[in-house]
């Protein structure tokens, strides 16, 4: 297979990997983008939904926000640990990166499961709906990006460590990105 | 970046890994290799025009003889006419002019192009394929479901398409909209790719303004994709999640609004249509300096011209919803920027055109179809002006004036531009040649047919006649413009069954054609410096680049072109001028 | 080719096909020379024995001119078109007349519902009278519909007037013509909104003004002494 063989072709002084994640990232960008865009001009449309964004649990969500900023601080770690090859290192944040990012979902999932006891379901108006939508899309980016660093803490054990150094740096682009979408999702459903 | 960058780089050591064996699986099926990648694109796009084609013969007999059984099928009814009105547009855009122009032609040529072994990831590269096999599978799958396929428009406003209790067609649409999230995905993978390969694979010498225009065209395509489909794939969600889960993104008696779907949907829209049409111009700006045998006139001003308009594209949406209930006051605005768009595209047609002047022209198919595809896309272009002027738009929107108008654009640069390609690359990519003779013959049925179907569709349209009208019959005002449908149609009919020629000649060339010349067009870009068809890895050794992609009649030089891998004088215009 | 135009019967009609028009001469123009130049170029320099193509990249401004000197002209001409079709579409689209007569219209699939306010003149009230496809309006008149829609969107189309407007659920949007011609008109449904869709058809009746009288008395007979026109 002709893969090893381009990771090592660089024509330009960006690795291969950067610029697509980058690529990769902008078009994501979009994606928040538009589903932001969208909630920002139906709240202005609706009026505000104070009503609604009082029932949400902001104190919870706070320590999401901890836990998903301190996950970005450990996978800059791991990063370090890499570039210094120190594989132990490398491997223990890597884990904890991992930890946390389980630990967010699980602090999620307990948040949807108060909200739902309070029969605050995605069918309960637009709020709601938004509500869920947005969420459940960052969610589902946490938990990839949880595989995915869960696949590098694994493999920076065994022999492919040279294939594992870049890719810390990607997926290291990647868990930020979650972050800031988190990091713009944290105010606008539960502070505004 | 380039220059330095390029300079720096160094050709390194081929490593020959073809000599490995392949099993049939990996080599024709989950092939990483570009070119077979490409093929699959193609044939997975024609294979969707046969099924797109068929859903048009249907919509235009229909429209021409409403009363009567279609032949080969069975009478048509109204809910299955609006079926395949849609599924005819999606088809059309996302699984026929996409996986052809930018899956096949994208894929099989970038990296020839820029002298690269393979794209930047080739198993993402195939999973970009899968992922689009995979949605096309969906997509027919949705004709077997209970209550049928989509039928919502190709548009699938809200909240007819967010609703089932309005159309009847439950799951249909929802695998119309996973359909769709799907495809979207895969040319998310595949943009990815273009611009890596694209930006990092160059061969050695070869800076961004040595890029073949074709190349160009694709990283604009590629960006524009990339950039403005995320709002519809949020918006798919939302979508879904209103049929499905309860939710009212788009439906008012939930709390939503129906303009939103709109917003986002044409947020997309508009990029996308140059999305499909840039690589069809790409394929067009490479073979008028071929058979011309002149350099394309004003490489730059046409570089900045497809940046201009795909950067105009992002702030002329809402010319889709002039009459949609937005705003008033927000029409001349997106009126203006709609209207400005005519300029960079003036001066790459115009470009186009001066390319001719002076050269020295051959006809072979390639050629006629890529002048046909400028001739006709006039039409389209100079017919959008009406379109684009709000106050004319009260009258002509949702009419078949826009049909003809978007056909006539569409047609042109994926079809003609399509067409002209594959005559203009089967041998790159077969190592055959096609027969000239059943090429000609595909011209000018094509040619002749496509205007007899569509020119009428604007005199329709300027009587007033609506779009996705099921049985014009019902209106008087309608009646007296039966006999241009029924010509347009027949008309159809011969522009599809004059498809044949193409089918019998891609096959029996593929068999029986005259083995093709490593260059047989004598033209200079780089996918010409490799075998036809070129072995894995493309090139035996990196080639280097010394100039330009168009150096053909060089005042003082031996032949007529000049490849640019050939070592030799570094050429600018500045200096052949002094 | 303008003859293919329905009949025009409103007072802005001509506006919007005179805007057709100028945009049709200039952009013919533009079309015929460039598919002139090019036909004329394929066959003028079409490939001859002894004559070689020219190497002209058109890099150097002076060549280039030849394609921006145009372009700019486009520019030009576009600024043309939107200053000509820019105040057709404030007069259709912004500025709903005053005092203008008022029916309401409530699109369903697959019908118009044309609500007129009866005799007090009021609409809401009880004697609200709703025609099923029939919208009746006098000459010369400004008239102003405003469109609801119960389900999905629909769209308001009167060839003959030139009035086009989508009818989105959940908003009210008010729109108007005055149509100067007497007579039976069709109006479709321009939005693809389900099944029926293509059967989605009103008439638009213009009466002379003494003929409007006699078809309000013929509405609602009951008020016929005092029934003045109703207005909004």
């Amino acid at each position: 297979m002709a893969h090893s063989e381009h990771e090592t072709r660089v024509f330009t002084e960006q690795p291969i990997g950067r610029v697509g994640m980058w690529w990769f990232l902008a078009s994501e960008v979009m994606v928040f983008g538009g589903l932001l865009g969208s909630y920002i001009l139906s709240r202005i449309a609706a009026g505000g939904w104070a009503a609604e964004t009082a029932h949400v649990n902001t104190r919870i969500a706070a320590i999401n926000t901890l836990i998903l900023v301190t996950s970005s601080l450990t996978i800059v770690q791991a990063h370090a640990a890499v570039e210094a090859e120190e594989h132990t290192r490398a491997r223990k944040y890597l884990l904890i990166t991992v930890l946390l990012g389980l630990g967010f979902l699980c602090i999620k999932g307990f948040e949807y499961s108060i909200e739902l006891g309070h029969g605050f379901t995605p069918a309960s108006g637009l709020f709601w709906s938004y509500y869920y939508t947005m969420t459940g899309l960052h969610g589902l980016h946490v938990f990839a990006g949880v595989v995915v660093n869960f696949v590098l803490f694994l493999l920076a054990g065994g022999r492919r460590w040279a294939a594992v150094k870049q890719r810390v740096e990607y997926a290291g682009l990647y868990w930020h990105f979650v972050d800031v979408v988190w990091i713009f999702l944290f105010p606008l459903l539960y502070l505004a | 970046m380039t220059a330095r960058a390029v300079a720096k780089a160094t050709p390194e050591p081929h490593h020959n890994r073809h000599s490995a064996p392949q099993s049939f699986w990996r080599k024709y099926v989950f092939s990483v290799d570009h070119k077979v990648i490409g093929k699959q694109y193609l044939a997975l796009g024609l294979f969707m025009a046969l099924v797109g084609g068929f859903t048009a013969y249907l919509i235009r007999w229909q429209l021409a003889w409403p009363e009567t059984e279609v032949p080969g099928w069975s009478y048509v009814e109204p809910d299955f006419y609006n079926t395949m009105v849609t599924m005819h547009g999606t088809i059309m855009v996302f699984f026929v002019a996409m996986p052809i122009l930018l899956g096949a032609f994208g894929n099989f040529l970038i990296p020839l192009m820029v002298g690269a072994p393979d794209m930047a990831f080739p198993r993402l590269n195939m999973m970009s394929f899968w992922t689009i096999f995979t949605a096309s599978c969906v997509l027919m799958a949705s004709f077997f479901v209970p209550g049928g396929a989509a039928a919502a428009g190709w548009t699938g406003y809200a909240p007819l398409s967010a609703d089932p209790v309005y159309t009847g067609v439950d799951w249909g649409q929802n695998l119309w909209i996973l359909a769709l999230a799907l495809e979207f995905s895969s040319f998310l993978m595949g943009g990815v790719n273009f611009m890596t390969t694209a930006i990092n694979m160059r061969a050695p010498g070869l800076s961004l303004f040595r890029l073949p225009l074709f190349v160009w065209m694709q990283m604009t395509a590629a960006v524009l994709f990339m950039l403005s489909v995320g709002p519809l794939i949020a918006g798919a969600v939302m979508l879904l999640l209103d049929r499905t889960a309860g939710t009212g993104f788009f439906l008012p008696a939930r709390g939503g609004d129906p303009l939103l779907w709109q917003h986002l949907f044409w947020f997309f829209g508009h990029p996308e249509v140059y999305v499909v049409l840039l690589p069809g111009f790409g394929a067009i700006l490479e073979i008028l300096p071929v058979f011309a045998r002149k350099p394309i006139f004003g490489y730059r001003a046409i570089v900045y011209s497809t940046i201009a308009a795909g950067a105009l594209s992002f702030i002329v949406w809402a010319h889709h919803m002039f009459i949609s209930g937005i705003d008033a006051r927000l029409a001349i605005p997106f009126s203006v920027t709609t209207i400005l768009i005519s300029v960079p595209f003036a001066i790459m047609i115009f470009s186009m055109i001066a390319t001719l002047w002076g050269g020295s022209l051959r006809f072979p198919t390639p050629m006629l179809f890529a002048l046909g595809a400028l001739a006709t896309f006039l039409i389209g272009g100079v017919t959008g002006i009406f379109l684009g002027s709000a106050a004319v738009d009260i009258f002509m929107h949702d009419t078949y004036f826009v049909v003809a108008h978007f056909h006539f654009t569409l047609f042109p640069s994926a079809l003609l531009g399509g067409f002209a390609a594959i005559y203009y690359w089967y041998p790159k990519m077969f190592g055959r040649m096609l027969d000239e003779t059943l090429g000609k013959l595909h011209f000018w049925i094509t040619i002749v047919a496509f205007n007899c179907v569509f020119i009428p569709l604007f005199l329709v349209g300027m009587g007033g006649h609506m779009r996705r009208i099921y049985n014009p019959l019902q209106y008087d005002f309608l009646k007296p413009m039966q006999p241009i449908h029924e010509f347009a149609t027949i008309a159809a009919i011969v522009l599809l069954l004059g498809q044949i020629p193409l089918i019998v000649n891609f096959f029996w060339s593929l068999a029986f054609g005259r083995r093709a010349a490593d260059n047989p067009w004598q033209a200079n870009t780089l996918e010409w410096a490799t075998t036809s068809p070129p072995p894995h890895e493309n090139f035996a050794a990196v080639p280097t680049v010394y100039r330009d992609a168009y150096e053909y009649s060089l005042p003082g030089n031996a032949t007529d072109w000049l490849p640019q891998h050939v070592p030799g004088p570094a050429l600018k215009a500045q200096e052949q001028a002094a | 080719m303008l003859r293919w135009f329905p009949e025009n019967i409103s007072t802005y009609g001509g506006d919007i096909d005179a805007v057709f028009s100028l945009i049709y001469y200039i952009v013919g123009v533009w079309f015929l020379l460039a598919e002139g130049a090019l036909f004329f170029f394929v066959f003028r320099y079409r490939r001859r024995a002894g004559r070689a193509a020219a190497y002209v990249r058109g890099e150097r401004f002076s060549e280039l001119a030849w394609v921006l000197v145009p372009a700019v002209i486009v520019l030009a001409l576009d600024f043309g078109i939107e200053a000509a079709g820019g105040p057709v579409w404030a007069r259709v689209k912004e500025d709903v007349p005053e005092h203008a007569l008022r029916v309401n219209v409530r699109a369903q699939q697959f019908n118009w519902n044309f609500i007129y306010p009866g005799p007090d003149g009021q609409f809401d009230s009880a004697d609200d009278v709703t025609l099923e496809n029939e919208l009746h309006v006098p000459a010369g008149r400004d008239v102003e519909v405003r469109l609801e829609s119960k389900d999905v969107i629909h769209s308001f189309f009167i060839p003959n007037v030139r009035l086009k407007q989508d009818i989105l659920p959940g908003r009210t949007i008010r729109a108007w013509f005055n149509a100067t011609k007497p007579g039976r008109y069709e109006l479709p449904c321009a939005e693809l909104c389900g099944f029926g869709h293509y059967n989605m058809r009103g008439f638009l009746t213009v009466h002379s003004a003494d003929e409007y009288e006699r078809w309000l008395q013929e509405q609602w007979p009951a008020a016929a002494a005092t029934a003045a026109l109703p207005a909004s």
